[in-house]
Formats: structure tokens, C-alpha cells, sequence
């Protein structure tokens, strides 16, 4: 009897205490609410999510160290890659970061036409912006000709890495795909196979298996196919399709450990075979960003590595670029947030990711690159005429995911080429139809 | 931070004076009504603020999930049957229906038959309660790091490699190749990998409760029966197995709705890649990631319509074993 009153209070603090943490729990997001009722956009917070952990994210939270120091205002970053998940859920909800990174232009759209994403035509100064930005990004980052999204930094997706060691392609990288396939294995030398293949990225597993379609489709059947293809106008099974993935199919079966180890290796240490004694392979496919992962970020650009641009299957489309960016936006319009908006743009603070390595920037003020390599890399991207953006990432997220996950069933040899495109065709009529 | 602090002091001192002075309140309320009712009405008013919660964060999202399943994706207008029809004709449905199926008899028979081993076994041995507590252990950690730990586990490094993943490591000393176990698809051997991690974690609840029973029976019974001749084998087999049935059914129950809820593991593991996927993280693919409200929804009644007959039985036992005592 006596132990009662103890056992009651017990209760009530336990109660109270998960309370408090609910509590607690749902009052960060909207904290920040608060500050766009004060004038002086001083000692406020931001918060920002965003894809960004590890490497990247200190690189971000370098980029924003400046502005923090000059403003007095915090930037309150979480890195999560779960973003699309967290987003689609905060827009009906409300629940939101003030500022996020957008999966791409498609969602981009989406949440302008939901309200949530603020316009940036008043927040940036736009003559600026556009003078300085690459005008293919700056398309990108428009809806019916409103800005909603800024790039914070700029991939080029079409690269192929290779060891100089074991034969340098720069004085003459090959033009064809034809002399890509002809060269790469007469200078193979000691090396295990001709192609390192790793698109393992957990429950993103099969995205590196999908640049490769797109990077085929597109110096294979031009930048109108590719446009159809995402935008769910063009069958699976249609031929230029077909022929993109039985491409795709000749690199697996000449990939470093075959299609079992490619779709088991995880994407950012899927070059690492290209330093090692001997070597595991020759060649690699994959976006710039590839030098700040991996064993690439211990080595030197020019002598350890280097690259040559996708070659072309046809001369018509040969300087056709795939591009991918991390796009920006804006979903409280605070004085904070329009502030550090405006500053990420500029080529001071893309300057300094820049200059970390990892990234290219979409301002083409911001030049500090670390080495030659990325310096040319950078003008592919300000200077290409004919820029497409990443197609999974354009497609609904049904259509995506399906991608990703039938590449993965179709490098691991569990699905024939005809089923996966027969599959994914089905899963097209489904997707688009929301 | 200090906002934080703030808030959390306030919940610890101000809750529990809320609900005292509930119990007061009720206590004045009571005072104007006549003796006989008294005793009546108060136990409705003790828990009227349990029922209401559970109103308000159980039966009333259960109301509208069933709703939401009839609706489309938006939830915006009615369409029938036409997310349970997309989810019974659905190939990547069915199989992640599948997996469930072998979720349930696995994890199951793993947690109830190694569970039910230890705790015969560990009733033996001097050091029991060292041994009963690292068995225990992984049931304290979370799910998430579970399946991170495990990645290493069946890390796959290509043939020639030095193999980082322990099982892989294991192989090779024994000079046999390195097996992807996460990517065979074959016989399921990826979704049994994925079993294996979910009944480590679990064994140990299931040696606890068998344990617990097994210190509950008579040890006269046992003696009786050696004493009459009865090998050990013989004493396990007609005595220690029948009287301990009960709760190896509760066991066994408890991990069917765990093997019908399994999420964690798959979501961090695999991703639901390469057929291993479940339907919790189907329902959550379909409604946080496409935005398929209307279809999540509808794997969500599905789920709760499998869940709830188990859980009826498991209640029913428990409420016979109460009777018993």
C-alpha cells in the first residue's frame, strides 16, 4: 500500500516526460516561423535540409560560414535521404524547413503550383543572376518563367575516369564510342576488365545504372528522345530504348566482378578498383562530383586520375551534355532566409564549395577550381549549348523508383532486357496518370 | 535550447498537477451526487482521459485511414474497390505478399525453436543470467543500427579481394568464394538474410518468456518422472514441451505481428530491392514517396485486417491463462 503513491508519481513523470520530448519534437520546424515578424534580420535562424552529409555537408556548411559571420544569423542544417519523403509529406501538412533541396525541376513545379515554394524574382537580383548563371540551369530553374529555384552547385553527368598510369587518353580521347570500345581493351593492359560498375546506394540502389541509360539515349537518339522518354511520351519498348539498355548490357558484361559485384558495390567506391595494384579496371563511368568520393578524394587530379567526355555514338549528337544540379528553394519567404538565398547564388559563396573540390559552379564568375580537370569540367557545363537535366530525376516518383529498381534486377541477371522494359512500360502508365 | 529546457520543465511539474487536479475535480464533482451511484461512476470518470486519447490518436485515424482506402490517390473523390483491386492484382504487391508469408513462418519458427533451445540449455548452466543477458542484449538496439551492423555483416567484396564483410571473411578462410547475400534472389536466400537479422534481435525476448515458464513448472513433476525412469530426452519430450505450449504460443503470436510489421529491417537493408520486399514498406512507398494515399491506405486496412484475428487469439490465451491462476 504504501508503495502506491510512488508508483502513481512514477507514472506521471514518465507521462510527462515523453510529452515534453513530443513537445519539443514538433516545435523545431516552425521555431523558426517566428522570425519573419522581426525587422532586423539579425541572430535568426535558418533551417535548411538538404541531401548533404559527411564531405558535402561541411562543404555546405563552409559555403554558408561567411554569411553566418556577417549576418549573425545561424544556419540550422540536417542532412537526411529521406528528402523527397520529408518534403511530400510537409506540403499538404505544412510542416516545412524554410529552405530545402528540391529533387529536381518535375517537384520543382509541383510544390510552386501547391504554393508552397515561394517565387525568388523579388528575393534575387535576378539581371545578375542570369548574366552570371549557365542559361540552360537558369531554364531549369523557372516555372512559366518565374524563378523558384536557385542551383547551389552542378554536376556534369557524362564523364569517363580513367588511371594515366595505365594508359593516358588526354592528347587523344576517343571520339566514338566504336574507338572507345576498340581502345579501351588493346590499352586494358594488366587491368582485371575493361569497365568498374558499382550501383548499390540503398534504397536509391540502380540511380548510377540509370545515368548510364540516359548518358547512351541521349548520344545515341538525341535530346528529343531523351525529353520524350522522361516526360512519359515514349513507349519502354520503343527501339532507341532497346538499344540504349542492350549497350548498357555490353558494359556489365565487361564490368570489373560482372553484374553480381555491381549491383553489391556501393556508387562511391565503385571507381576505387582503377588505383589498385593491378589494377581491377580501366575505365569508369560517373558525374564529376565522383572526385570528392571514394578513393578519388586521396589522389591527385591530372596524375591519378583523369577524364575524357562521353563519346559519341553519333556524330550529330556529340557535344550533347547531361547535366545534374542540386536545385534550391524557398518555403518561408523570412528576411533571413531571402538573405541567405541571395548570398548562395553569388560567386563569392559558390566560390568556396568550388574550391573544396566535389563541385562545379553554375556561376561562371566562380572559377577556383582545384585543378584542370574541374576547371574544364566546369566550362562543359556554363558553355554547353545543348544541356539536358537528369531524366530519372524528372520522372514521377512511381516511374523513377521502378527505374532504379529494374536496373538493379537486370544488372544483378535476374530479368531479361524485354521483361524490365516490358515491366517498366506497364509501371509508365500507371506513374504519369496522377 | 533553453527554450527546450523550459518546455520539458513545465510538462514534468505541469502534467502530473493536471491530472491531479483532474482526480480532484472529479473527486468535487462526485460529492453532489448521491452515495449509491458514487462508486459507479467513478472508475467511467478515472478513465474517460485514457478513452478519450485513445479516441483521438487510435480509432479515429483508424476511421479515417479505411476512409482514405476508398478514395484516390489525392483523396479527392471515391473510386470502390480500386485500390484493394490494384493491390490483388499488383505483381510487385504480391510479392512483397509473399515475403510476408515467409517472414511469418521463419521468424516465427527461428524465434520460438532458438528461443525455446537457450532456455532449455541456459537452465542448466551456472552463469545463467550472464548468458540470458547477452542473448538479450540485441533486442536494445534499434532496428536501424540492427540492419547497418548487419550490412557489414554480409558485406560483398568481388572475388581476389580482401572480403571486409565478416560472413564473407568466414568463406573465404575456409577458401570458398564470396556470396552476395543480399543480392541472390534465388529461393529468396536475400529476404531469409534479412530474416536471420530480425530473429537475432528477437531470440532473446523469446528465451526470456520460455525461460520464465520454464522456472514455473513443478520440478517434483520432473523428479517423479526420472524417478519412474524416464530418459532426459523423455522428460523434455511428454512433460516440460506440453506444459510449456501456452506460452510458446504467446511467442509465437507476438512474432507473427512482429514478421507482419517488419519495416525497419528491409527499409535500411534493402530498400524492398531485389524482391525483398514487405508490405509495410510497400504502404510506405506507396504514400510518402509516390503521394498514392488511396493505395497506402488501403495496404494499411489490409494489414490491421491480418493483425487483428492474431492478436484476438493472442488476448484470448493470455485472458484463459489468467483464468487457470
Amino acid at each position: 500500500m504504501s508503495r502506491k503513491p510512488f508508483r502513481l508519481f512514477a507514472g506521471l513523470v514518465a507521462t510527462a516526460m515523453v510529452l515534453a520530448a513530443c513537445q519539443s519534437a514538433s516545435e523545431s520546424p516552425t521555431g523558426s516561423e517566428q522570425a519573419s515578424s522581426s525587422a532586423a534580420p539579425t541572430g535568426q535562424e535558418v533551417t535548411v535540409i538538404g541531401t548533404w552529409t559527411g564531405d558535402e555537408q561541411d562543404s555546405f556548411l563552409a559555403m554558408v560560414a561567411p554569411w553566418e559571420a556577417e549576418t549573425g544569423n545561424t544556419v540550422k542544417y540536417q542532412g537526411t535521404r529521406a528528402i523527397n519523403d520529408i518534403l511530400a509529406a510537409g506540403i499538404p501538412t505544412g510542416v516545412l524547413p524554410d529552405l530545402a533541396g528540391l529533387p529536381g525541376p518535375g517537384q520543382m513545379a509541383e510544390y510552386a503550383a501547391a504554393g508552397a515554394l515561394k517565387p525568388l524574382d523579388d528575393v534575387l537580383d535576378i539581371a545578375t543572376y542570369e548574366s552570371e548563371t549557365s542559361p540552360a540551369l537558369v531554364a531549369l530553374s523557372k516555372v512559366d518563367s518565374t524563378t523558384y529555384g536557385i542551383f547551389i552547385k552542378a554536376a556534369v553527368k557524362g564523364l569517363i575516369w580513367y588511371n594515366p598510369n595505365l594508359h593516358d587518353y588526354s592528347s587523344a580521347p576517343p571520339a566514338t564510342w566504336d574507338d572507345l570500345m576498340t581502345e579501351g581493351a588493346a590499352n586494358q593492359g594488366n587491368a582485371e576488365a575493361l569497365w568498374c560498375l558499382g550501383i548499390e546506394s540503398g534504397d536509391a540502389s540502380g540511380w548510377p545504372a540509370t545515368d548510364w541509360i540516359e548518358e547512351i539515349l541521349l548520344h545515341q537518339a538525341g535530346p528529343d528522345v531523351y525529353n520524350q522518354w522522361w516526360a512519359g511520351d515514349l513507349a519502354w519498348t520503343d527501339p532507341a530504348i532497346q538499344s540504349a539498355f542492350e549497350t548498357y548490357m555490353d558494359v556489365v558484361n565487361n564490368a570489373y566482378g560482372g553484374g553480381t559485384n555491381a549491383v553489391a558495390t556501393k556508387f562511391d567506391v565503385a571507381g576505387d578498383p582503377l588505383f589498385a595494384d593491378p589494377p581491377g579496371c580501366a575505365l569508369f563511368h560517373q558525374a564529376s562530383f565522383i572526385t570528392g568520393l571514394g578513393a578519388f578524394t586521396d589522389k591527385t587530379a591530372g596524375t591519378d586520375y583523369n577524364a575524357f567526355p562521353f563519346p559519341a555514338f553519333n556524330d550529330q549528337y556529340a557535344t550533347a551534355v547531361e547535366g545534374a544540379g542540386d536545385l534550391f528553394g524557398m518555403f518561408h519567404d523570412t528576411e533571413a532566409a531571402k538573405s541567405l538565398m541571395k548570398y548562395l547564388v553569388t560567386a563569392e559563396a559558390q566560390d568556396i564549395w568550388v574550391q573544396r573540390g566535389g563541385a562545379l559552379s553554375p556561376n561562371k564568375n566562380a572559377t577556383s577550381y582545384p585543378d584542370d580537370i574541374s576547371g574544364l569540367m566546369g566550362g562543359m557545363l556554363t558553355g554547353a549549348d545543348s544541356l539536358v537535366f537528369d531524366a530519372s530525376d524528372q520522372m514521377p516518383t512511381a516511374m523513377n523508383a521502378a527505374f532504379w529498381q529494374h536496373m538493379v534486377s537486370l544488372t544483378a541477371g535476374h530479368e531479361t532486357i524485354e521483361q524490365a522494359l516490358s515491366i517498366l512500360d506497364q509501371v509508365r502508365g500507371d506513374a504519369y496518370a496522377q | 535550447m533553453s527554450d527546450k529546457l523550459i518546455t520539458a520543465l513545465v510538462a514534468v511539474v505541469g502534467v502530473p498537477l493536471v491530472m491531479i487536479g483532474y482526480i480532484w475535480a472529479t473527486e468535487q464533482v462526485l460529492r453532489i451526487v448521491p452515495g449509491r451511484f458514487k462508486s459507479r461512476i467513478r472508475p467511467w470518470l478515472w478513465v474517460a482521459p485514457a478513452i478519450g486519447l485513445l479516441g483521438l490518436f487510435l480509432v479515429y485515424p483508424t476511421i479515417g485511414t479505411v476512409f482514405r482506402s476508398f478514395r484516390d490517390s489525392k483523396n479527392e473523390s471515391f473510386v470502390g474497390l480500386d485500390n484493394y483491386a490494384w493491390f490483388f492484382g499488383d505483381q510487385g504487391a504480391q510479392s512483397a505478399l509473399m515475403n510476408n508469408v515467409l517472414w511469418l513462418v521463419l521468424l516465427t519458427l527461428f524465434v520460438v525453436g532458438v528461443g525455446l533451445l537457450f532456455a532449455v540449455l541456459v537452465d542448466r548452466v551456472r552463469y545463467e543470467s550472464a548468458a540470458k543477458s547477452v542473448i538479450f542484449m540485441p533486442l536494445a538496439i534499434s532496428m536501424v543500427a540492427a540492419g547497418v551492423i548487419w550490412l557489414y555483416m554480409y558485406q560483398y567484396r568481388p572475388p581476389g579481394a580482401v572480403q571486409t564483410g565478416t560472413l564473407n571473411a568466414v568463406l573465404g578462410a575456409f577458401g570458398t568464394g564470396p556470396v552476395p547475400w543480399l543480392q541472390v534472389e534465388d529461393f529468396r536466400l536475400n529476404t531469409i538474410m534479412l530474416i536471420i537479422v530480425m530473429g537475432w534481435m528477437w531470440t532473446g525476448f523469446g528465451m526470456v518468456i520460455i525461460s520464465a515458464a520454464l522456472k514455473g513448472i513443478n520440478p517434483e513433476l520432473l523428479e517423479a518422472a526420472r524417478v519412474d525412469g524416464a530418459t532426459e530426452w523423455q522428460v523434455f519430450r511428454r512433460i516440460v514441451f506440453p506444459l510449456l505450449t501456452p506460452t510458446l504460443a504467446v511467442v509465437a503470436t507476438t512474432m507473427i505481428i512482429t514478421a507482419l510489421k517488419a519495416f525497419d529491417i528491409v527499409y535500411t537493408m534493402t530498400g524492398g530491392q531485389l524482391n525483398t520486399e514487405v508490405i509495410a514498406n510497400l504502404m510506405y512507398k506507396q504514400m510518402f514517396s509516390f503521394g498514392q494515399y488511396g493505395r497506402g491506405s488501403a495496404i494499411a486496412v489490409i494489414l490491421l485486417a491480418a493483425i487483428v484475428p492474431i492478436m484476438l487469439i493472442n488476448v484470448g490465451r493470455f485472458r484463459a491463462q489468467e483464468a487457470v491462476r
